[in-house]
């Protein structure tokens, strides 16, 4: 795609709710508060000022129960009632009257030293969620403030179509309150990803970018604007070129948003009634969030390599503990497949010195690594083994060739349930256990491992490099990588069959499970667990929602016949349309 | 005086909801409720003060209740921290 040069100045904010406009600026102004220096004279006074500040909670409180009943979400509603014990907070009020009693400063003044101190206060937390809190608090004093008759109310404008409005912040009650059926875009200078104005947008589908700082000031009313709510990017009086550019790539999201919102809640069954269970690949506790914002059911890799990687020494058990901790509470109880470390190949760690080697794929890596220096293996085993008591967890070890060694990477995590055991720590006693398939040797002997492990999952990356010998990093040979070569697909028949002949789960994480054009292949040859990358899941659930289990057996059953990749390619094309 | 200890197994900890269903669930007793994490030790009748203890999932608080109804009002809130909380 053509790209022009951007001659007039972008910003880039913090993208929160995505989506692509292109409007009308309206510059929200702020108000401006001053304190007005006034000191009560007697005790009189004191009891007015306490009087008047409960008033003025009462009011606010009953004004924003008013906006309750407007508003239309539940994200929306919840938000508004811990504004209103916000409102009312003991806390708060102790506070206030303190101020006037001790310093004889009346309501108004008051609170906003209240206010100034609590938000600051919530500003210097280290957690991004209770440090945007602080915007709430100072929504909640506003309001008491226009209340205690300190500022004329602003009456709410209404907006003209397309219009973006740009904001310092935005308050939870202005995002429900504002007319804005015409309103198709936020721009805010502060916030951040879970400010509540945020946590609206979204839940309205307004493309959102908030934190734009200083730069914020760019933007003049009446501009023409052009945001991204997804990458947070602002460009005030777009070319035409770049206005051409994001109407197509608005085009492509808004198609994709359609298919999710008619699926994600949807569960995952073919039209004849077979359930095809659709799993996310993970890095961090962070990515879930998006893996149940896609419609995903659990995790079927969850690769514990990043906490390794970028730093000087291994990290601890207690580190370890920690991150797989997280990752089992924030699984809400589904289930999650942790693979253990698979370093080595294209995976260097600082600390951890691999000698060059001529082959690195076929040398040192993952389990090999693992099962020669068990003391890098225990400790990660004995890590999940206590996360595992807080999720529902599977092991996974990586780079298996042979049943050697499943039994010795079995003997060494009996070793660790047995150490944490005479501890007395708890951890889950049934935890399953399975391999990656992804070495030729074991795709083939798949009967005969299936007695040792509770699942397999097929790595098709590796499998693929190493059943057809090539290296796709390697210009010269990159074509000769590919997964729908009929040796490649044989081996995958004949993992899935055998699989489930043993009666053991069979499942799919390598990058062949997030391809279309596979899907239905897949299914065909048995799948029943696909996991990918969570932005896919929308897509193969699109294609599994509408085709029965039968057809998708006839495509196996002819794709086992044809001879050539080419072919296959092209009549799988031919299926999906 | 009731005292419990909870480890908070929910996955944002004690956030603004929970935080709401909290203060207004303590509300229909007459007992004092303080919630202690670490040092800081609040009293529940106040949202500011819970969101103050930025409980995180994994995190371990203890529960003190003294008053008239304190057994009614542990029970209630045994319940909230064990079950409800979760789901929140």
């Amino acid at each position: 795609m053509y790209l022009p040069e951007f001659k007039l100045k972008k910003m880039n904010g913090t993208g929160v709710s995505p989506g692509i406009s292109i409007g009308t600026a309206w510059v929200v102004k702020k108000d401006i508060r001053t304190r007005t220096g006034i000191l009560l004279q007697n005790e009189e006074d004191i009891l007015r000022e306490m009087e008047k500040y409960k008033r003025a909670v009462k009011t606010s409180a009953e004004e924003l129960q008013a906006v309750i009943l407007h508003a239309e979400s539940s994200e929306a509603a919840d938000i508004l009632e811990m504004q209103i014990e916000l409102l009312n907070d003991p806390q708060m009020e102790r506070d206030v009257f303190d101020k006037i009693t001790a310093g004889k400063k009346n309501a108004h003044d008051a609170l906003m030293e209240v206010v100034e101190i609590l938000t600051a206060r919530f500003w210097n937390m280290s957690d991004a969620y209770l440090k945007a809190r602080a915007s709430d608090i100072q929504d909640s004093g506003n309001r008491i403030l226009n209340n205690l008759g300190g500022l004329q109310k602003a009456t709410p404008p209404s907006f003209r179509t397309n219009t973006i409005v740009v904001a310092e912040d935005l308050s939870p009650a202005d995002t429900i309150t504002l007319d804005i059926k015409n309103v198709i875009g936020f721009i805010t200078r502060e916030g951040g990803k879970t400010s509540h104005a945020a946590i609206i947008a979204r839940s309205r589908g307004i493309p959102a970018v908030v934190g734009c700082g200083e730069a914020w000031h760019g933007i003049k009313d009446g501009d023409q604007v052009l945001m991204d709510g997804e990458t947070g990017l602002v460009i005030p009086n777009p070319e035409q070129e770049q206005i051409s550019a994001y109407v197509l790539k608005r085009q492509s999201f808004m198609e994709k948003l359609n298919l999710l919102k008619k699926l994600k809640h949807a569960p995952s069954v073919t039209t004849d009634g077979w359930e095809i269970k659709l799993f996310a690949n993970i890095a961090d506790a962070d990515d879930l969030e998006t893996v149940f914002d896609q419609g995903g059911e659990g995790v079927g890799l969850f690769r514990t390599e990043l906490l390794f990687l970028g730093r000087e020494s291994m990290p601890t058990e207690e580190e370890q503990f920690a991150l797989y901790k997280n990752v089992a509470i924030k699984s809400k109880g589904k289930s999650v497949t942790v693979r253990t470390l698979d370093i080595g190949g294209d995976k260097q760690l600082s600390y951890f010195d691999i000698p060059a080697e001529q082959n690195p794929f076929l040398g040192y890596r993952a389990i090999r690594i693992c099962l020669d220096k068990k003391d890098i293996f225990v400790t990660q085993l004995k890590a999940i083994l206590r996360a595992s008591s807080f999720g529902k967890f599977s092991i996974m070890f990586p780079m298996i060739s042979g049943i050697r060694e499943i039994r010795q990477a079995k003997e060494i995590l009996a070793g660790a349930k047995n150490e944490l055991r005479e501890a007395q720590i708890p951890f889950d006693e049934n935890i399953p256990v399975g391999i990656m398939m992804e070495i030729p040797s074991a795709a083939i002997t798949a009967d005969l491992l299936a007695s040792e492990v509770d699942f397999f999952s097929i790595g098709t990356n590796d499998l693929c490099q190493y059943s057809l010998a090539v290296d796709r990093m390697n210009e010269k040979v990159k074509e000769l990588y590919d997964p729908y070569n009929p040796g490649v697909l044989r081996l995958i028949r004949f993992i899935i069959e055998q699989g489930h002949k043993h009666k053991i789960r069979v499942g799919m994480c390598g990058e062949l499970a997030s391809d279309p054009l596979a899907t239905l292949l897949l299914m065909g040859l048995g799948l029943k667990e696909f996991s990918m990358n969570a932005g896919a899941i929308p897509i193969i659930k699109d294609i599994i929602v509408h085709h029965d289990l039968e057809k998708a057996k006839a495509i196996g059953e002819a794709v086992m016949q044809m001879e050539d990749s080419a072919k296959i390619m092209r009549y799988l094309q031919t299926m999906n349309t | 005086m009731i005292s419990k200890v909870y480890t908070i197994l929910a996955a944002e900890g004690i956030h603004a909801r929970p935080a709401t269903a909290l203060v207004r669930l303590a509300r229909q007793f007459s007992s004092s409720v303080y919630l202690k994490k670490n040092e800081a030790m609040v009293k529940l009748d106040s949202m500011l003060n819970i969101l103050s203890l930025a409980t995180k999932a994994g995190d371990v608080i203890t529960m003190q209740i003294e008053g008239e109804d304190e057994v009614s009002a542990a029970a209630v809130l045994d319940q909230f921290f064990t079950e409800q909380l979760k789901h929140l």
